[in-house]
């Protein structure tokens, strides 16, 4: 009933979720810790409670997606050795070390100074307080580095050598491992769309509060933040993207053709598919949109450039086409969507109502998720593209896997999808709560009157996330949920300790 | 200095460090239910809210390490416990979220308690359960785990399991002992005297049992004069547990929490010089699982310049929240 290809495609699908899974919290994560840096930046230079609001306001949200990434995080540095154990016995000795780094380097400062940031500037001090809070966001991009390195280098390898054994090992420079041809622009494009992911959602949450309340001086700082965010930062993502492409290009040809739905060849100039239905068994697209000679324009600066297709690669060394095609579909149109929203965010400003124009803000609380969808797309777009391979052009995924048989396979797949659904979808849920509430002036930090500590990730010890304010916290307040009457405008009410 | 030994020393100090610092919170998780609802089990939960997490770095640390020190390690150890692991994550998942949606969401504080200590129990077993597998022995070809589904599953494992999760209990007691006081306190010591027992009784029965599973095994501790070495550990582990009892009856604070460490520092070190030089008995040394010099070379700078800095700050850290707690948290 079950021969070993279906045990291969369990792993694959297993590994597929987890990682998925897991990359919507860092990609958060990574944005938001520098949002609260920069917001608790300005509070210190300018000392506008505003900016400590937003950063209390923001900081609730952080600690759950953070622990829900660390959760997450731990099941993958296991899930190498359950479902590729071949795989890590190959390349164990090139990518092992680079992902010991981010473990001493990333993930003990981060889990060091969380405790610091989420307990409270009453103990330390506004200035090592500051300096905590920058410590995490700089762990969340040392994190990005190295895994992006070690992704990096499964998809374009250098720098190795092949032992007597079978496995890769390391050459003698490192440098040519870490930053192998693919690395600095895929970790660009991915921590651009970190920053773009988080942009859009805090955009949203801005947006949906200006519908509720459009002088809500909290709702329409985040909001212009963010519309900052996206009318500066899309364009360079999108950018990115065309230079990431371009090196994909010159590396894993057959990934860009799989993305163009290119199946033939085209000597005198490549039409560019806008849409279609790609056809593996015909080798065609189907009802194809095209703009003819674009996209060798795009990829070669010529219409008139030749463009090879699938057909020069040999059958088992093609990528699927269908899901790569529809997953770079779906990341460009959002890209572009994001940059749309940024244009009309400047027109909005531009005629002075950026802050009274509901049908905007209704397109910001649309896109306040697209972030999401977009980097997974992205990932769908690389990790598929790469296929049949895992160590691109030297080890295929078919010989990576671990010696398991499909039913054990099977019931462990069933038993992350349904936990994580449960487990992260509460988590989610609790996130879209706080949300929903408005931010407020005197925003406060979890609330003690729940009794106990509330906080997540770090070793040390949050007994309030509410830096600054503690005195202002009684042991429990019944009327922590509602704002003081009438102040609900005021910009600038005495705000902590100064 | 052969830089094979000091990573399996590196990766012995990970995982020691793990179980020091996760043990004893996942021991309360085993514990949780016999705690009274209310006050008494937000107190608990309180002594390890700060810590648990940063805790669990260390079992990345030492999952990483081992993939990137003894990768052929790593490779077959995991599938050769597969359901043992994939138990294990989903446990800690479990428990990582409960931690936190326990204080939020009061209306099902009693399902989240359930799946805390749901979530530790699992995990402790198959933590034990994985080292139990690994020293009986694991099958291996072609640089592959060749084994079946349930190798790992034997009466030896599941006694290891068991001694695991009362050393984790009997860590999770002690632990309470120090941070705790009045009706809460009493109540750990009563606990802590039971899994004192427990886990005094499981570990003679593993060592028993080891001498049976593999003829080195057995050479190792009764014969000459391998014996000079190997007999001192035993012995202080008995001289140990005595201290232990000792302190108990005599209601010390802070002495049981030292001695359990004690305990299973000695335990591991017995457990480590029968399988020397095996990481995966019974054919794969530590010099057949380990990666290239290069590699070594190049995480030892790593580690070298990290550790110190790791080891200060998680230290500072528990300086920082040291004394009792009550059941408000931390004041
Ligand atoms: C907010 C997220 C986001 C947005 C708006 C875009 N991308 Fe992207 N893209 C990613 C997030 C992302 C990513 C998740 O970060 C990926 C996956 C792996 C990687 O390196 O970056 C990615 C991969 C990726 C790749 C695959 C590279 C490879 O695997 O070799 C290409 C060619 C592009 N992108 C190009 C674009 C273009 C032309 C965009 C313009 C509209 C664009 N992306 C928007
Ligand atoms: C975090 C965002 C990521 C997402 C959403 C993602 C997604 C995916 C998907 C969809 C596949 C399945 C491809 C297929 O089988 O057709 C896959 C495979 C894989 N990815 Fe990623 N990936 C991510 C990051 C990474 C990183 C950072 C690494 C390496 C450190 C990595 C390593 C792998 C490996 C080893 C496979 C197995 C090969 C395979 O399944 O085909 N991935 N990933
Ligand atoms: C593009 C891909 C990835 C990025 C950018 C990334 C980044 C991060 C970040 C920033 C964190 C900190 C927690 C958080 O912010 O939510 C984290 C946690 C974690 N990630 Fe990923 N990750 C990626 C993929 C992976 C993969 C493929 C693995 C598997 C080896 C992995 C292993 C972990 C682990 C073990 C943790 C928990 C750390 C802790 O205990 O503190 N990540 N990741």
């Amino acid at each position: 009933m079950f021969d070993s290809l279906d045990a291969l495609f369990l792993a694959r699908a297993q590994f597929a979720f987890t990682v998925s899974f897991h990359f919507i919290f860092p990609a958060f994560s990574i944005g938001l810790a520098s949002y609260l840096m920069v917001l608790e930046g300005l509070w210190l230079k300018t000392g506008k409670s505003l900016y400590l609001d937003l950063f209390k306001y923001w900081l609730k949200i952080f600690a759950v997606a953070f622990a829900m990434g660390v959760v997450s995080g731990i099941v993958m540095s296991y899930q190498f050795g359950t479902n590729w154990a071949v795989f890590s016995d190959k390349a164990g000795p090139v990518i092992g070390p680079l992902m010991a780094y981010e473990v001493l380097t990333a993930f003990f400062l981060e889990a060091g100074f969380l405790g610091v940031m989420l307990f409270g500037m009453e103990k330390v001090g506004k200035k090592i307080h500051f300096a905590a809070t920058c410590m995490v966001a700089l762990g969340t991009f040392i994190s990005a580095f190295w895994i992006l390195s070690v992704n990096s280098w499964m998809q374009t390898p250098t720098g190795y050598e092949i032992g007597a054994n079978g496995q890769f090992l390391p050459g003698d420079s490192w440098w040519a491992i870490v930053f192998n041809p693919s690395f600095p622009y895929r970790l660009v494009h991915t921590v651009i769309a970190a920053y773009l992911t988080t942009a859009l959602a805090v955009g949203g949450v801005g947006a949906w509060h200006l519908l509720k309340d459009r002088a809500n001086a909290h709702a329409r700082l985040m909001f212009s933040m963010a519309m900052w965010m996206a009318a500066l930062v899309a364009p360079v993502q999108i950018f990115a993207g065309d230079m990431h492409g371009l090196n994909t290009l010159e590396h894993q040809p057959a990934k860009v053709m799989a993305m163009e739905g290119h199946y033939e060849s085209h000597p005198d100039g490549a039409p560019l598919i806008l849409f279609g239905i790609p056809d593996s068994e015909a080798g065609e697209v189907k009802y194809a949109i095209e703009i003819p000679k674009a996209s060798s324009l795009i990829l070669k600066h010529d219409p008139n450039a030749p463009l090879a297709g699938l057909d020069t690669i040999p059958k088992e060394d093609q990528p699927p086409v269908g899901v790569v095609f529809w997953a770079f579909r779906i990341m460009v149109g959002i890209g572009f969507a994001m940059l749309g929203l940024g244009m009309w965010s400047l027109l909005a400003r531009f005629r002075r109502k950026l802050y009274d124009w509901p049908l905007l803000h209704r397109a910001a609380v649309l896109m306040g998720p697209s972030g999401f969808v977009a980097v997974i797309a992205g990932w769908f777009t690389t990790e598929v593209g790469r296929q049949p391979f895992t160590v691109y052009g030297l080890l295929r995924t078919a010989d990576s896997a671990s010696p398991l048989d499909a039913p054990a396979v099977a019931a462990s797949l069933l038993a992350f999808v349904v936990i994580y659904f449960a487990v992260f979808g509460m988590g989610a849920w609790y996130m879209l709560h706080l949300m929903k509430k408005a931010p407020q002036p005197l925003e406060k930090g979890v609330k003690r009157g729940m009794k106990g500590p509330i906080r997540t990730a770090g070793i040390t010890p949050g007994p309030t996330q509410n830096p600054g304010h503690a005195e202002l916290l009684p042991d429990s307040d019944p009327t922590d949920e509602d704002p003081p009457e009438g102040s609900k405008d005021a910009r600038t009410p005495e705000g902590g300790e100064r | 200095m052969d830089l094979t030994i000091l990573w399996a020393g590196i990766i012995a100090f990970a995982v020691f460090a793990y179980v020091v610092m996760d043990g004893f919170d996942l021991g309360i998780g085993v514990l949780f239910p016999t705690f009274k609802v209310g006050p008494e089990r937000d107190q608990a939960m309180n002594t390890i809210a700060p810590v648990w997490d940063g805790n669990e770095t260390w079992l990345v640390l030492g999952g990483g390490g081992l993939f990137a020190a003894f990768p052929l390690a790593y490779a077959v150890l995991l599938p050769a416990t597969y359901p043992l692991v994939i138990a294990m994550l989903l446990g800690l998942v479990f428990r990582g979220v409960a931690f936190e949606f326990r204080w939020r969401d009061p209306a099902h504080r009693p399902f989240w308690d359930a799946a805390f200590t749901g979530g530790s129990l699992v995990a402790s077993m198959a933590q034990g359960m994985i080292l139990g597998a690994m020293l009986q022995g694991i099958e291996v070809a072609n640089r592959a785990y060749a084994g079946s589904w349930f190798d790992w599953l034997t009466p030896y494992t599941l006694m290891t399991g068991l001694g695991t999760t009362a050393g984790y209990a009997l860590l999770g007691s002690t632990w309470l002992i120090w941070k705790l006081e009045g009706p809460a306190q009493d109540h750990a010591y009563k606990l802590a005297f039971k899994a004192m027992l427990a886990t005094g009784a499981l570990m003679a029965a593993v060592s028993l049992y080891n001498l049976t599973l593999r003829p080195e095994y057995a050479d190792r501790w009764l014969t000459t004069p391998e014996i000079l070495f190997t007999w001192p550990i035993p012995i202080a582990t008995a001289i140990a547990g005595l201290f232990l009892w000792r302190a108990l009856i005599k209601r010390r604070e802070v002495a049981p929490f030292l001695l359990s460490l004690l305990l299973f520092l000695l335990g591991m070190a017995g457990l480590g010089l029968t399988m020397y030089p095996d990481v995966v008995p019974p054919d794969m040394t530590i010099w057949d699982a380990a990666a290239p010099e290069r590699s070594q070379i190049f995480m030892l700078v790593g580690v070298a310049l990290t550790m110190p800095l790791i080891i200060g700050y998680t230290a500072w850290a528990y300086w920082v929240f040291r004394g009792k707690v009550g059941a408000d948290g931390y004041h």
